[in-house]
């Protein structure tokens, strides 16, 4: 699998609203409040080993890694606008916005 | 947030409404001895490549509620490493009796 | 505040130990030795960084490019480390790091992370209501600045780099070291005169 970033700086990307949580035992590193929600790409911070697979010692291929901005008042319905989010989030987590 | 997710794993607490009034104690006490042996059982497990700081997560999330929020910080790291190191075959559960 | 250990959580650490040793995995000696090493981290080799960064600008850039290179230049063990990411502050921008997943700190650097950084309250509400931790804490931001919350949650670890306060022109490093707090690389505080 290829480690070039998919998204560059700027780009707009929605987390997938998906909840693995419901299929079994799993281990995942996208925060809850974020799935469903469109962010911006800050930046791409490298590829690393797909901590979902290290959790049950699988082998792990390396996935890209983004910081991605979220404003913070539409995911908690509450706050002051511009103020924000930015979280580290892997690539398969992400699609376009 | 408008509703919390009932798909939301236990640790992934960002947010919820659990902890919306507990404030923050300034608790700057460094770990006490049983936490810094755990701490460093845990790094010397991970050097030789026994486990991966993932696995020790998943361990931990998969601690049952009552326990989760009634252990201490690292009383949950301890049962996840001797949990690990039994479902490895490293260590048998009559080991811990 | 957090309270001991039980009695089952220390028997049960006695006997994983025993086991272990008996399988030649870990040794009292080696338990010994890595907590020394733990120990040696601590926030004030974060505090001499920042220091530094606030009067050598090639520094400065070297902390931005590369976070772990600039901790070992200040004697900073980073050897097998996660990665170490710099959040500047600016006068329109402040940064708060949390990890709501588990408890992400930058260990290497700044040594054990404290107690309050792994509590179930900041965990949950530095994210939420940003602000109001901030204030409780002692330090209300003005409406006119971003609050950047910084979730920690993958294989980064985040220090940051706040703004040099008013009133310290001409002092040295080592002065400007000695007012930068924990807090203040993780954003609940910043350094005062």
């Amino acid at each position: 699998m290829s480690t070039d970033p998919r998204f560059a700086p700027g780009a707009r990307v929605r987390v997938k609203d998906d909840w693995p949580e419901t299929r079994g035992p799993c281990h995942i590193r996208t925060p809850h409040y974020v799935r469903g929600r469109t962010g911006q790409v800050v930046r791409p911070l490298g590829a690393f080993p797909n901590p979902e697979d290290l959790a049950f010692a699988r082998p792990a291929p390396r996935r890209q890694l983004y910081h991605v901005l979220f404003e913070q008042p539409p995911i908690w319905d509450e706050g002051k606008a511009g103020d924000t989010v930015m979280v580290e989030i892997f690539e398969h987590w992400l699609e376009e916005a | 947030m408008t509703e919390e997710s009932p798909n939301r794993a236990l640790h992934d607490i960002g947010g919820i409404a659990r902890f919306r009034c507990t404030p923050v104690e300034h608790d700057e006490a460094p770990p006490d001895a049983f936490g810094k042996k755990v701490d460093a059982i845990r790094q010397i497990l991970a050097q030789k490549k026994m486990m991966t700081v993932d696995e020790l997560r998943r361990g931990i999330e998969s601690i049952p509620e009552d326990e989760y929020f009634a252990l201490g910080y690292y009383e949950r790291w301890l049962h996840s490493i001797a949990a690990l190191m039994v479902e490895k075959g490293v260590i048998r559960q009559e080991d811990l009796a | 505040m957090a309270a001991p250990p039980s009695g089952a959580s220390l028997a049960l650490l006695e006997k994983l130990v025993a086991a272990l040793s008996t399988k030649g995995l870990v040794t009292e000696a080696e338990i010994t030795e890595r907590q020394a090493i733990t120990d040696r981290a601590s926030p004030e080799i974060g505090a001499r960084m920042v220091a530094r960064a606030w009067t050598d600008p090639e520094y400065y850039a070297l902390l931005m490019r590369d976070g772990k290179a600039a901790a070992e230049a200040m004697g900073a063990s980073m050897a097998g480390a996660p990665e170490l990411g710099v959040l500047e502050n600016t006068p329109k921008q402040h940064h708060l790091v949390v990890c709501t997943l588990c408890s992400c700190y930058p260990r290497a650097l700044l040594g054990y992370p404290p107690g309050w950084y792994k509590s179930f309250a900041y965990r949950s509400r530095a994210v939420r209501e940003p602000r109001a931790v901030l204030a409780e804490w002692g330090t209300p931001m003005a409406d006119d600045v971003e609050i950047r919350v910084v979730d920690s949650t993958a294989d980064y670890r985040w220090m940051v780099l706040p703004m040099r306060p008013a009133g310290t022109e001409g002092w040295s490093a080592e002065k400007l070291a000695s007012i930068i707090t924990r807090d203040a690389l993780v954003g609940v505080a910043v350094p005062r005169v």
